[in-house]
């Protein structure tokens, strides 16, 4: 198995240390009526940027309460949340807003994607939010497709796209207003395992070119591939280290059996 | 996000439910369509009516017989027996504003020719009356002023009664029968129309000599109205105040008493009519809103029914970045566009409508493109209006728990 040499030296032109995500003591309860359920119960991370990071952790763990809140979309109980050393809970419905559409691509757990509303369409929803021309953001839209590996399924509907198809294409929406963090709940969950090395090939590569990505997945194949594993349990990190020998997705796939057509 | 964008969002989300939408829209094109039909039948019938007015000449002043209380009303209109000829022969030689008279008495008769007879209005009067009211003839003419002094039995017949009774046939110089008695047809009237004011054919209406009328026909003396034509249109209201006051003299009505006839001047009555298609007008208009109301209340039903269906689309556009702001531009632009589809239809409708309707009674057609702008903006404004608060309420959702939303 092929293993890059300087497992986290090879970011060009990022600043490594420069923490982008900070989080203190996160907890997340929810009230359901008498009672409470606590689904983060004090998570801290500090993650720099250009970090390639992997979640793990049982069903139920509090792995997508903690994405929802990375990714601005919910707010912790109690505790800190710092993007980029701004207070998240201090910014204006606006600002987050705009966090959302040009900071963060995040890949829904769900995928959520329009129905009725062809895949082209669906990766271009973040561009008509965005300040970008219509041209610019439909030329963007299908570089992500292709990038996904989906430019021939562009007018199709998710009705008409496999599971995993469904998935690239939330993949392309999450990075066609190019992001500085990616955050992905599950990317690859409904994948054969030759096409998700496929994604986390892409994900190399983009996290090669500055982009940090946090992503949770069940598969501990999956997980080796980034630079950093973190473990969820109860709501709480229990273990976070630096993967040692990390392979490349692109040397992986060459040692994958083709698919039989 | 640029307008376009979002109205491409809203034409297709409406037409996710082409149906649902239509039968949104029926409430708008109904009231939007009434108004356009309304108001353009309305304007047809003003501007008949005061055209059918000028036409009778905008100098001319009606005396009637007859008490016209303070509420409008006239009272014994016609039973009284107040007015006479000498108080006609009176006018001409007293007041100086009055130019011409003709004198009028009226019944009304079953008119028989060959086979066919017909229930019609009949007038006595002199000849001078068609002059005064500039009413020409498209075939024969007038009878005369000897026809009047010797009580002859000659008719002139109005385009109505021509068409009742003769058909093809030429009837100047046929014999008709009125209440049985025999009368040589000298002219028939030019057609006028239906009287926009009053709705009545104004050709239903037979003449005859005023003398023999009262000797043959009613047996009265009594006059029940006196045309007069005042020397200029200015002269009309000096004429008013002439003839009022020579016959409450001639009359010996005390001063604070009402008359026992009364004078109509053009202008007035061209005033009175406006005063009515006035009211008419407001009265339609104000249904039609009810209706434009109702559509409204039908749009803002609909939207909330969207806002709901939609929960999990809002959720997702707030989550990839759209801001409040944008989520209910789109939900208030997709109301609008609803209303503003509903009241174009509706301006076509109520434009096929009114042109049907005036076609059909002969009036012109009379929209102005400001009447259409105002529907137009009242629409958009209608959208607006009911769409707001669903729209509200789709821009205050949380987008975790709209994403969550089964
Ligand atoms: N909206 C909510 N209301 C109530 N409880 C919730 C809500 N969302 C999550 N929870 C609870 O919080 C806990 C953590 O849920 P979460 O979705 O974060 O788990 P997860 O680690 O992503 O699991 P999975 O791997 O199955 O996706 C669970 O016990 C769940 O029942
Ligand atoms: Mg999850």
């Amino acid at each position: 198995m092929a293993t890059t040499s300087q497992p986290d030296a090879n970011l060009t032109g990022t600043n490594y240390h420069e923490t982008i995500i900070l989080a203190e003591e996160i907890h997340k309860y929810y009230e359901l009526g008498e009672t409470r359920v606590h689904a983060l119960r004090g998570a801290s991370v500090e993650i720099a940027r250009g970090e390639f990071v992997t979640i793990m952790g049982a069903s139920g763990s509090g792995k997508s309460t903690f994405m929802n809140i990375l990714g601005c979309l919910d707010k912790p109980s109690s505790g800190r949340y710092l993007l980029e050393g701004v207070e998240v809970s201090s910014l204006s419905k606006k600002e987050l807003a705009a966090i959302r559409n040009r900071k963060i691509g995040f890949v829904f757990q769900g995928f959520n994607l329009l129905s009725r509303t062809t895949a082209l369409e669906n990766v271009e929803l973040p561009t008509l939010y965005a300040r970008i021309s219509k041209a610019e953001g439909e030329k963007r839209s299908r570089e992500a497709l292709a990038l996904v590996g989906l430019g021939d399924r562009i007018t199709h509907f998710p009705s008409q796209l496999s599971g995993g198809q469904q998935q690239r294409v939330a993949i392309a929406r999450a990075l066609v207003n190019r992001p500085s963090i990616l955050l992905a709940d599950e990317p690859t969950g409904n994948l054969d395992s030759r096409t998700s090395v496929e994604i986390m090939d892409i994900f190399q590569k983009l996290n090669d070119e500055g982009l940090t990505i946090v992503l949770v997945t069940h598969e501990p194949d999956i997980a080796q591939f980034a630079k950093r594993s973190i473990q969820f349990r109860d709501g709480k990190i229990r273990r976070d280290e630096r993967n040692q020998n990390r392979p490349l997705a692109s040397e992986v796939i060459k040692n994958l059996p083709a698919l039989e057509d | 996000m640029d307008l376009l964008a979002i109205l491409r969002i809203a034409m297709r989300a409406l037409a996710r439910n082409k149906m649902r939408s239509v039968l949104t829209m029926l409430g708008i094109i109904v009231g939007v369509g009434a108004v356009i039909a309304m108001l353009g039948v309305g304007q047809g019938a003003r501007q008949t009516m005061q055209e059918q007015i000028q036409a009778m000449g905008s100098n001319l002043l009606f005396v009637g017989a007859g008490t016209v209380t303070r509420s409008g009303m006239h009272m014994g209109w016609g039973s009284t027996k107040s007015l006479t000829y000498t108080d006609m022969l009176a006018i001409l030689r007293e007041c100086p504003a009055a130019h011409a008279v003709a004198p009028g008495s009226s019944s009304s008769g079953q008119v028989v020719f060959g086979h066919d007879n017909w229930a019609t209005r009949l007038n006595g009067t002199e000849p001078q009356y068609f002059d005064i009211r500039s009413w020409s003839f498209v075939e024969g003419s007038s009878f005369t002023q000897n026809d009047v002094e010797m009580s002859a039995n000659v008719a002139v017949i109005g385009e109505t009664v021509r068409k009742n009774l003769f058909g093809a046939t030429d009837p100047v110089g046929q014999t008709i029968r009125i209440n049985n008695l025999p009368f040589r047809v000298t002219g028939v009237l030019s057609p006028k129309g239906t009287s926009a004011a009053m709705g009545d054919d104004q050709d239903d209406i037979i003449l005859v000599p005023l003398t023999t009328l009262q000797k043959k026909i009613t047996g009265q003396p009594w006059l029940r109205w006196i045309m007069v034509s005042a020397v200029s249109r200015q002269g009309s209201y000096a004429a008013q105040q002439q003839i009022t006051s020579l016959l409450r003299d001639r009359h010996r009505i005390r001063e604070g008493d009402d008359a026992d006839f009364f004078v109509r001047n053009l202008a007035d009555m061209a005033d009175v009519a406006d005063e009515a298609s006035r009211v008419m007008t407001l009265l339609l208009a104000s249904i039609a809103s009810v209706s434009l109301i109702v559509g409204g209340i039908g749009i803002m039903n609909i939207m909330l029914v969207s806002v709901t269906e939609r929960t999990r689309e809002i959720g997702l556009r707030m989550a990839i970045g759209a801001t409040e702001g944008n989520v209910q531009q789109q939900f208030l632009i997709e109301a609008v566009v609803l209303s503003l589809m509903g009241g174009i239809t509706g301006i076509i409708f109520g434009l096929g409508a009114s042109y049907v309707i005036t076609q059909a009674l002969g009036w012109p057609v009379l929209i102005s493109p400001l009447v259409i702008a105002i529907a137009v903006v009242f629409s958009m404004a209608v959208g607006v209006f009911f769409g707001f608060y669903p729209a509200r309420k789709a821009a205050q959702m949380d987008p975790i728990e709209a994403l969550r939303y089964e």
